[in-house]
């Protein structure tokens, strides 16, 4: 059974990459499981979403413990650890990365022992725009190293998932997709299905009895204040707004008011600032400002170009 | 007939659409919404020619659900959670008046603390409600069971109505191939709503249950209820042969995987137990004797046919994804009670508390439950009630706690 997981951020079309993958492989007559997860925070947030393929009808269900093939779409998730991107990974998964460093450099830096490839991230992340087909170059190059199907049925899946979207949005994908397809030709087949977990050995899972303890410590409460600061949602960002101070008329209320976080202080002289260690990126204040004074710029772009200034 | 990749909230929408319904009452909830937005959807492009309104609150819909079924159209309305629980008080209102009508739950465990994934606390606080209980383990069967669900509590034996449970995320977001059989194939093993047995007219009024009685006829009235959801089993059977003869696929109030030569027996509910049969598979490879029962049908619960099962059978490996509080596994206490007291031999069942909030239970698992029990069976004793739950899990709860900042940390930590 292949087994198959990808990682991203609510947004990115992760969801729709794992789908584009499921149909794929169910019209290459596959038994098919595929089903994104999520929790009660989309845009912006890690997720994650899988595919199981077989030829017998498959019984597994829910997360993926030993996956064949992961794919990260942001490598910002590698360092985020309710992300659980390398979760179950052994020297046989393969490891696909969106990303603009290459693969050695993932390889050390999370001592990866199985095969690890990069989908150069560099001039996609200069074009905000471009940024939208990172889910379908994701899919396509993944399913180059799964290696089962041609770019002719690749093409129909594709089609198929996104002709909710209307044709030109599907004629927009198509290219980046089969530069992705393309990319990863010589690698073709490189990821294996792997097989179950056997009854005939295994790992004894270490279970515990769960003893008392006092309503004080077992009801769900949060003592600690502000914990909610700790959560830095400004990690789940991949558009990043930006206040044109030329443009800004100091109408303070609007942006700091409808920004859901409530990361926006106005400081003395009403100039608004956002604080980007809790900015989910959610674009409210975008919509909402009056003045269109807010701008937006990837946020792998900002990064780079914030990188880029400090080695200056 | 098509075959096509579907969640488990798309194959709910189909299985509305192909039943025909007329009437939607609606208010959205997590991981249901999908279903009613896939349906509006096809109501609005014209591709279904059903009303739908949207409620103020479940307790309303379920009210509007319960009232328009008995007018004889055909009914069906979806929630989850919070939401099934905040239309108990009219889940057993409706099911009193024996209204006939369909109401997915796509389950979710309840607060607090809040989740959005899947346990069946929900589900089995509906248990004594009058409604009767359908419960899927795929996405092809969540289709079935709706069409299987209108025959059953359109059935003038029984007329009452019938909640089909799937879980949430395992099911609800989860796509798997499913087939979708024609309408027509469909028409002629569901055909429409015949209002014949609920005796309403337009221009002859009649009144729901209005009276305040005594216990002679409340009890009267209950226990017809009762008997009417007993009846249930076998018009399920009859129902489930038509179906096969239809379409071509088996369903039985308790699905059996491998139990005729088995030994030990997994009991479980909903989609997890794809995964106990995927278990079962691989025990069988290392030699086990072992396999899987599991109700399909809740309520009523077909006693019998686990009697007949599971006699002769050496022990129960009982998995429920539930907790009542100061009891343990519904499931458990429901199948105890249904062996009790029969003769022949009976196994020893061996309780485990698993998937709560949608916490997954791994492989080894499954062989570990197995191993316990068979354990517990040359011991001839049930070790007590096992909640999954390992060491790894307990640090996670313990750093937690400690974000959490919770009193009493410093001396139980030592
Ligand atoms: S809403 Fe726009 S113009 Fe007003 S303070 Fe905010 S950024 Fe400036
Ligand atoms: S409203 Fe603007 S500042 Fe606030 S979280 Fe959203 S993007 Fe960030």
């Amino acid at each position: 059974m292949y087994r198959i997981r990808f990682h991203g951020r609510g947004g990115q079309g992760m969801k729709t990459a794992s789908r584009i993958l499921g149909t794929a492989f169910f019209h290459a007559g596959f038994e098919v499981q595929d089903a994104p997860r999520y929790g009660a925070e989309r845009r912006g947030a890690p997720m994650f979403a899988y595919v199981r393929a077989a030829r017998q009808t498959i019984n597994e269900r829910g997360i993926i413990r030993h996956p064949d093939l992961v794919i990260v779409a942001d490598d910002t998730l590698m360092g985020t650890p309710t992300a659980a991107v390398q979760q179950g990974i052994t020297g046989q998964t393969v490891m696909l990365i969106h990303s603009s460093e290459q693969a050695q450099v993932w390889r050390s830096r999370l001592n990866l022992a199985g095969p690890v490839f990069i989908l150069p991230a560099f001039e996609a992340a200069r074009d905000r725009l471009e940024l939208r087909y990172i889910g379908t170059a994701c899919a396509a190059a993944a399913a180059r190293l799964i290696g089962v199907f041609s770019w002719s049925s690749l093409e129909k899946a594709l089609r198929e998932e996104l002709a909710g979207l209307g044709e030109s949005v599907v004629e927009k994908n198509l290219p980046h997709a089969q530069q992705a397809y393309d990319l990863m030709e010589s690698h073709q087949g490189t990821v294996t299905p792997g097989a179950a977990v056997t009854a005939e050995s295994f790992t004894q899972p270490k279970w515990i009895d769960l003893s008392f303890e006092s309503a004080r410590r077992a009801a769900p409460a949060i003592h600690a204040a502000g914990t909610s600061e700790q959560m830095k949602t400004g990690l789940w960002r991949t558009m990043r707004p930006i206040i044109d101070r030329a443009h800004c008329k100091h109408c303070w209320w609007v942006c700091s008011t409808f920004c859901p976080d409530g990361v926006i202080q106005v400081d003395a002289a009403g100039c608004p600032q956002i604080d980007y260690a809790h900015c989910k990126g959610c674009m409210v204040c975008v919509s909402q400002c009056p003045n269109h004074a807010i701008e937006v710029v990837s946020e792998q772009a900002a990064q780079l170009a914030e990188k880029a200034g400090e080695s200056k | 007939m098509k075959r096509t990749l579907l969640t488990g909230n798309g194959a709910a929408a189909w299985g509305a659409r192909l039943a025909g319904v007329e009437y939607l009452p609606a208010f959205p909830i997590t991981p249901q919404t999908e279903i009613i937005e896939t349906i509006a959807r096809w109501i609005d492009f014209g591709e279904m020619d059903c009303r739908m309104v949207t409620l103020d609150s479940e307790h309303s819909m379920i009210t509007a659900a319960g009232a328009a079924a008995v007018t004889g159209v055909r009914v069906f309305t979806a929630t989850s959670s919070q939401g099934l629980l905040y239309g108990m008080e009219m889940l057993y209102t409706v099911a009193g008046w024996r209204a006939p009508f369909v109401l997915v739950n796509v389950s979710r465990g309840l607060a607090s603390p809040i989740t959005l994934e899947p346990d069946h606390n929900d589900i089995l606080a509906a248990r004594d409600s009058g409604f009767l209980q359908l419960h899927c383990a795929t996405c092809q069967e969540v289709l079935d069971c709706i069409l299987l669900a209108y025959r059953l509590a359109e059935d003038e034996r029984v007329r009452l109505p019938v909640i089909v449970n799937l879980d949430g995320f395992y099911l609800s977001f989860t796509r798997e191939p499913v087939e979708i059989p024609d309408a027509e194939s469909v028409a002629r093993f569901l055909p429409p709503f015949d209002p014949e047995n609920l005796g309403f007219r337009a221009g002859a009024p009649l009144s729901e249950a209005v009276a305040v009685i005594g216990g002679t006829p409340y009890s009267y009235f209950r226990y017809q209820s009762h008997l009417a959801a007993l009846n249930a089993v076998d018009v399920f059977a009859e129902n489930a042969a038509a179906f096969a003869q239809a379409f071509g696929r088996t369903y039985q109030a308790v699905e059996a995987y491998h139990c005729d030569d088995a030994e030990l027996v997994f009991v479980m509910m909903g989609s997890f137990a794809t995964k106990a049969k995927e278990a079962v598979d691989r025990l069988r490879e290392a030699g086990e004797a072992v396999g899987l029962l599991r109700p399909v049908l809740l309520r009523p619960f077909p006693a019998a046919d686990f009697r007949r099962a599971l006699s002769g059978k050496k022990g129960v490996i009982v998995v429920d994804q539930n907790l009542s509080m100061g009891k343990g596994g519904v499931l458990h206490t429901e199948l105890a009670s249904a062996l009790y007291g029969y003769p022949g031999t009976t196994p020893v069942l061996v309780s485990f508390i698993g998937g709560l909030g949608g916490r997954d239970i791994s492989a080894e698992e499954f062989y570990e439950m197995h191993a316990v029990t068979r354990q517990a069976v040359s011991e001839k004793r049930a070790p007590a009630p096992r909640l999954l739950y390992t060491e790894v899990e307990l640090r996670e709860m313990k750093k937690i706690q400690a974000i959490a900042r919770v009193q009493g940390l410093k001396e139980q930590q030592t």
